[in-house]
């Protein structure tokens, strides 16, 4: 092979830096995923304790308390990276959005700080201290900890996809002119509420998954029986609500960001009575789909609601203002609305069993319930492909092209980065998860042992709070 | 108010002293892991480690803090410093990162050999990552290859002599304020053991400031004039002879140290013994006069050679917007890790993980 078609078949600097913020975005969001539905299922967990005084939630709050510290753990961990690869990996990104940006994550960052030096060491650590009605408020406030630090990451990467409130000085740095409109941007609300409300089911699943493979081991464990039955009302009526939100949020990105949703739809050409493609695989080269199946008229029917809209196509737009690569955002929604069908399914079959009685004891359903317990993990990752590699070219949207972003380091350097953080990810996060498997794997017990004092354990990752707590709780005299 | 005293002038000291108390923090729970190398035996190590166990956290706060804040105060340092430093930087973090997890799995270790693997692995993870904030800092000192707003160096730029000096004396001195920690919060066989570590690496720390203060001014005519140049040298003048004072004191203390240790009996649970303290002070004190004479050196540079932190500075609205979440979250966080330190104090019992 001749030397320069051999450097053109090496990855560039900016394939491999959006590479590598993609391996590290994703890593990490699996666990805030998973965490800011838990620490809400935690509050109803302990609400329940306290309202119905029945010991079967403490020790189902204990159980999955653990769980809660590592999963927090590892998004701390995940996150501290993603704060410095703003600057190495996208640098000229960083110098025309951080006076706009930077706060935002800025107050996302006190948020966290906050929340762990205030409350998740008396959450982990303080149930026998300081009270229940306290402790409870604790739990809470962790709660809303979580979803005030989503309001701020959302906020931030909406005003990427749909930019507000900024001037464009003439050295091309986005200046903020009014906060709240930055903060509110357009897409805002309905990302924020899709990505909560698919966080909410991400936990749910996984919940629901445990629940499941401890009944099928044994149909007689209360504590597993309760956990699935709140998991599964929680899929029959959270499912098919995020269907209707991110049909929402579908026709907002529509409004905004028309390409997006030609892509996601595999739509090509401008018409009226445009099919519903199901199945097809896009080709970027001839502007057209090859093995197209569809139901037509029904894609103008879900985007205009009216089987006569005409809906706008791809080569409606320049070449240069599509999305690179059409045949990911077209399978990543594909693999996301799947799934989620998958899950208003299982919520279904869910009330049928349950009103037949043999919600806990139908193994084939049980099984189903086990094998979808990432697939919550799957649909939420799948979302954000959808999103951002729909954004691109850009990275804010229509004013910052992605190829402008990026940072002036050489493709080898960041080769050389790119595979020490799969080697170290695999190997970090590889060893927590199988904490967390672990954790799950043993079934919810009665007397169900608390957050162990007598190790470090590492859960906050960035204040000592719960090492103050389990300090305290050491030095305690042994009481009740 | 003075004339220089603005919000930019406040964001800077205040991301400095972020800077400041991250160096020093983590900087002896790394110094701890370095340690590793000269402390081998199961008793010993557990100890060493639950001694820096309830605060390291905490510690990491303020590199947190001080990524944070430069994005959205200082984009324009954000945006060069980070490229031009690339490789020592993600080394470090992700070396950071590998440490935590080690910390965290040897505790729940199921055989000494496992044990024994994450035990190396904190100890690579605690010295590279020192070694690499040294290169970034040599590196840094040395001068960013800037035009036009953007980085114009190479992906290479930052491993030079004086780059790699400086990521070994900051080994060093990790070392130094790690032993010294142990000598304050351990007692027996361990303080023994660190008080051995502590001559050898608190030579070799005055040595290595000595080495870098004197190549400093040649590295930037502007660094010259300030320490040679008059009256300016009426203000640097103090900081070399500070140093070789303090230096006097740290190996007196440890010395003192030494003596009393071996006709004093086992402490009392969280007793404070404050001469124990002294060597652990002394080294702190070495550590800002370095960083004083580093701040006297760049003052008001904020990427050297050229950009003034004027020059990088975000406009007024971002740093009133977020001045006032600083403001309030701030002291907080410190409030609550100087907690931790008052309730963890005293001497760290073998055996005990967090009395």
């Amino acid at each position: 092979m001749p030397p320069d078609t051999l450097l053109e078949a090496l990855p560039s600097a900016l394939d491999l830096a959006r590479f590598q913020f993609a391996f590290t975005v994703v890593w990490h969001f699996l666990f805030p995923a998973f965490t800011i539905g838990l620490a809400s299922y935690l509050a109803v967990l302990e609400g329940l304790w306290l309202w119905t005084g029945r010991e079967l939630y403490l020790d189902l709050w204990r159980y999955w308390v653990k769980v809660f510290a590592v999963a927090f753990a590892m998004g701390v961990v995940s996150g501290i990276v993603l704060s410095y690869q703003f600057g190495t990996n996208w640098s000229v990104f960083a110098d025309r959005t951080g006076p706009l940006l930077g706060p935002l994550l800025g107050y996302e960052v006190l948020t966290a700080f906050f929340l762990e030096a205030g409350f998740l060491g008396v959450m982990l650590f303080g149930l026998n201290r300081v009270g229940r009605g306290l402790h409870f408020l604790a739990t809470c406030l962790v709660a809303v900890g979580t979803l005030i630090s989503a309001f701020w990451i959302l906020s931030a990467n909406s005003w990427m996809q749909t930019p507000a409130g900024h001037a464009l000085g003439p050295d091309g740095r986005f200046v903020p002119e009014d906060w709240w409109a930055v903060i509110f941007n357009p897409s805002f609300p309905y990302r924020f509420l899709h990505t909560v409300t698919a966080a909410y089911l991400t936990t749910a699943l996984i919940v629901g998954a445990a629940g499941a493979f401890h009944l099928l081991k044994d149909a007689a464990n209360v504590r597993a029986r309760v956990m699935f039955s709140m998991a599964m009302w929680m899929a029959l009526f959270v499912a098919p609500a995020q269907l209707v939100i991110g049909d929402l949020h579908g026709l907002n990105t529509l409004a905004h960001q028309p390409q997006k949703v030609a892509a996601m739809e595999g739509h090509w050409e401008t018409r009226r009575r445009a099919p519903l493609v199901l199945f097809a695989l896009p080709d970027q080269e001839r502007e057209t789909n090859r093995l197209e199946l569809g139901i037509p008229g029904l894609g103008s029917l879900i985007l205009g609601h009216s089987v006569e809209a005409e809906i706008r196509g791809l080569k409606a737009f320049p070449r240069e203002e599509r999305p690179t690569n059409v045949p990911l955002v077209f399978w990543s929604f594909r693999v996301m609305v799947g799934l989620g069908l998958l899950m208003i399914a299982l919520g279904l079959a869910s009330a049928w069993l349950r009103w037949r009685g043999r919600l806990y004891t139908t193994p084939w359903f049980l099984r189903w319930a086990v094998a979808m317990g990432a697939s919550g993990l799957i649909a939420v990752t799948a979302g954000w492909i959808v999103t951002e590699a729909g954004r691109q070219p850009y990275t804010v949207y229509g004013l910052l092209r992605t190829a402008d972003s990026v940072s002036p380091v050489a493709a080898p350097a960041v080769a050389a980065s790119l595979a020490l953080f799969v080697a170290v990810y695999l190997l970090v996060f590889g060893a927590g998860i199988w904490v967390i498997l672990r954790l799950m794997s043993r079934p919810p017990l009665p007397h169900e042992p608390a957050v162990p004092v007598g190790e470090p354990i590492r859960t906050a990752g960035i204040t000592p709070a719960p090492a103050v707590e389990a300090g305290r709780a050491a030095l305690r005299p042994a009481g009740p | 108010m003075p004339a220089w005293l603005d919000l930019t002038v406040v964001w800077a000291l205040l991301l400095a002293t972020a800077v400041f108390l991250y160096v020093v923090l983590d900087g002896f729970d790394l110094g701890v892991g370095i340690l590793f190398a000269g402390i081998r035996g199961r008793a010993e190590r557990d100890v060493a480690v639950n001694s820096v166990a309830p605060v390291w956290d905490g510690n990491e706060t303020w590199l947190i803090l001080g990524g944070v804040g430069l994005m959205p105060v200082f984009p324009a340092a954000y945006a060069t410093i980070l490229p031009a430093l690339y490789m020592p930087l993600i080394v470090m973090l992700l070396a950071l990162v590998f440490r935590g997890v080690a910390f965290e799995m040897r505790f729940k270790a199921e055989s000494e050999e496992a044990r024994r693997w994450w035990d190396r692995g904190f100890w690579w993870g605690s010295t590279v990552a020192a070694f690499c904030q040294g290169v970034a800092l040599g590196a840094y000192v040395q001068g960013i290859a800037v035009e036009e707003g953007a980085y114009a160096g190479g992906w290479w730029d930052w491993l030079t002599p004086f780059s790699v000096l400086v990521g070994v004396a900051l080994v060093a001195g990790y070392g130094l304020l790690g032993a010294c920690w142990l000598v304050l919060k351990t007692e027996g066989a361990t303080q023994a053991h660190a008080l051995r570590l502590a001559w050898p690496l608190a030579v070799a720390t005055v040595g290595f400031i000595a080495l870098v203060s004197l190549v400093m001014p040649f590295l930037q005519p502007a660094f010259r004039a300030r320490w040679f140049d008059f009256p300016a040298i009426l203000l640097a003048a103090p900081v070399p002879l500070l140093v070789a004072a303090l230096a006097w004191v740290l190996l007196r203390s440890l010395a003192a140290v030494a003596r009393a240790a071996a006709e004093r009996p086992p402490a009392a649970p969280r007793q404070v013994i404050w001469s124990d303290g002294v060597p652990f002070l002394a080294a702190l004190g070495l550590f800002l006069l370095s960083y004083i004479g580093l701040g006297i050196s760049l003052w008001p540079l904020i990427v050297p050679p050229e950009i003034t932190i004027w020059e990088a500075a975000a406009p007024r609205s971002t740093q009133v917007f977020l001045l006032v979440g600083a403001a309030v979250l701030i002291p907080i966080v410190l409030a609550y890790n100087a907690y931790a330190y008052w309730l963890f104090r005293g001497k760290v019992q073998e055996g005990a993980g967090y009395h």
